[in-house]
């Protein structure tokens, strides 16, 4: 009996777990379903309400609540896809090439570029935002998607897991393709590329929700409405989170926001947490 | 690790490497020069001229008392933060991992809340513990307990504590699962037939064994505590009431974007480039002997 109940404990702390991750999420679904003034009224209930459509639509399309003017959705979406879409897209392109000059070449000041890439990693983007912010207004960058992806563009953890990755191809294939006549750039598109694919596609759902989720650096370098990303978006709503909101959009915008990134994860799971697993070393 | 066969071509890796480091020398290198050349000068109001002033942003900084409260609560933020997602994390993953049934099932459900922005789950938190809408804020205040953490400064870094370790521990369980995966079961399998039971085992053998996971989710942790927490306090706190949730990074955004003072901006910008290349150095050291190890 004592080895029954002993078995259960696991069970019991795990599904406890996966309450505490999955109560506020629920609260917010539910909430996206039902009018302002019962949620901001405190007595939202616990099961879906009639109002679900009509929230969406609103938050999707409308420049404006009961209450407020707002950017809607489907600009804020835009503008978060292409950010996170030139975040992810951008890492990897120009991370696979300076991994493959730095691995496949020996030439002068080599050690030079890879350590001032590797430099990068130390300097996350929020204990410099002062200086980056007036480099990227000088260029005359503000308010434009050129000055919400590029400075985040470069990325030392992705060259350096490219490189890891592009030493262990044998030289055997490299000789392989040298006796057939491949040069250095047919060799990278016919052998490393290809052989990269898992790579790629799990640095792709790490960036891309990077991008997605970026906070400090477009709340600095964006002002107009037209430029708003979904994550400054739905905090911006929220004011200084009175009763007196539009809640019911607030929550719809919610999980329109949460959508994207957590569809990324759940449906690619096994190549994202290579990825992640495979940075550490 | 080297290479003996290697492509001979003068031109084409320069040409590989230049948009990197062109991103590089530009939105990196140029800025944190920027910073340390600013963090000894200062500006008249106009930013017309400056003038060398060796330390004397830094020595304003850091014997203001202001700033030093500001550290203080970075590091009991910080602190928190990485115990409460890291404890957290560890139980969780020590329990997936165990022989149970529906242990994918409950892994998938762990794993997702990483897609989660910090700004986000702060807003997800906000709809739970709001003193006006929120259920258990609401709740808490029914029960007599007058909860208001827009109001009350140690409620409101609780809430920022909870709502950034939230959203940190399903990273810190990925790790810890992929270091418990890396165990070999016949260890553990002997000492089980030694007679040793669940706890002592995990004491003796998984908890040592799982060290370089726990130094390198440390690292990450505090980094993560440092920076990226910005979106969590900003949405759901504001650094307030009064400064009770100003962490570092606040206090920058705070004084260079807000208040517009580039001096001591700049100074607290080198202080925290100093903080954070100490931790990832620290940590390659780490990475480093690992590997001596493997």
């Amino acid at each position: 009996m004592t080895r029954r109940w002993t078995a259960l404990v696991p069970h019991a702390v795990l599904i406890l777990g996966v309450l505490v991750f999955a109560f506020p999420i629920y609260v917010t679904l539910i909430g996206s379903t039902w009018d302002s003034a019962t949620i901001g009224r405190g007595s939202l209930p616990l099961v879906p309400g009639g109002e679900a459509l009509h929230n969406f639509t609103q938050a999707w399309g409308e420049t404006r609540g009961n209450r407020a003017m707002y950017t809607p959705v489907r600009t804020m979406m835009l503008n978060s896809l292409i950010m996170a879409l030139i975040i992810a897209v951008g890492k990897i392109a120009i991370s696979i090439i300076s991994a493959y000059a730095v691995a496949f070449f020996r030439f002068p000041l080599r050690m030079v570029f890879f350590w001032m890439i590797f430099m990068t990693l130390m300097l996350p983007v929020e204990v410099r935002i002062v200086p980056t912010y007036k480099v990227v207004a000088d260029l005359g960058m503000i308010d434009s998607y050129a000055g919400l992806t590029i400075p985040l563009i470069a990325s030392a953890t992705a060259t350096l897991l490219f490189r890891q990755f592009f030493l262990t191809i044998p030289d055997e294939l490299i000789e392989a393709a040298k006796i057939d006549g491949a040069g250095a750039l047919r060799f990278f598109v016919d052998v490393v590329l290809p052989l990269s694919r898992t790579n790629i596609a799990a640095l792709f759902v790490i960036l891309f929700i990077y991008g997605w989720n970026q906070y400090l650096w477009p709340l600095v370098v964006t002002n107009s409405a037209e430029m708003e990303t979904m994550v400054i978006g739905v905090t911006k709503m929220i004011g200084n989170g009175d009763s007196a909101n539009d809640w019911n959009l607030i929550m719809a915008t919610t999980v329109l926001t949460m959508l994207p990134p957590v569809a990324v994860v759940v449906l690619m799971q096994r190549w994202f947490v290579k990825g992640l697993v495979d940075t550490e070393k | 690790m080297q290479r003996r066969v290697l492509f001979d071509n003068k031109l084409l890796p320069y040409l590989l490497l230049a948009p990197q480091v062109a991103v590089t020398l530009v939105f990196f290198i140029w800025p944190a020069a920027q910073a340390v050349w600013q963090s000894v000068h200062l500006q008249d109001a106009f930013g017309l001229r400056s003038e060398f002033v060796w330390f004397e942003n830094f020595e304003r900084i850091l014997t203001d008392p202001n700033y030093l409260d500001t550290l203080r609560i970075t590091v009991v933020f910080s602190v928190a933060v990485t115990v409460l997602s890291m404890g957290t994390a560890l139980l969780l993953a020590v329990l997936a991992d165990s022989k149970i049934k529906g242990a994918g099932a409950y892994k998938t459900l762990l794993i997702w809340p990483y897609a989660l922005a910090p700004a986000v789950a702060a807003v997800l938190w906000m709809f739970i513990f709001n003193p006006d809408i929120g259920l258990l804020g609401r709740g808490l205040n029914a029960m007599g307990i007058p909860w208001d953490y827009r109001l009350n400064g140690g409620q409101a870094l609780t809430m920022v504590v909870l709502a950034a370790s939230w959203k940190q521990v399903s990273y810190n369980f990925i790790f810890f699962l992929a270091g418990l995966q890396a165990i070999p079961r016949s260890v553990i399998e002997a000492a089980s037939i030694d007679g040793a039971g669940p706890a002592r085992r995990f004491w003796t053998i998984t908890f040592p064994l799982l060290s370089p996971t726990t130094f390198f989710l440390l690292v990450v942790d505090l980094v993560y505590a440092f920076c990226e927490t910005f979106g969590t306090i900003h949405a759901l706190t504001h650094g307030g009431p009064g400064k009770a949730t100003e962490t570092l990074i606040f206090r920058v955004y705070l004084d260079g974007v807000v208040n517009n003072d580039l001096g001591g901006s700049s100074a607290q910008s080198v202080i925290l480039m100093v903080i954070v290349i100490a931790l990832t150095a620290i940590q390659f050291r780490f990475v480093e002997r690992k590997v001596h190890y493997a």
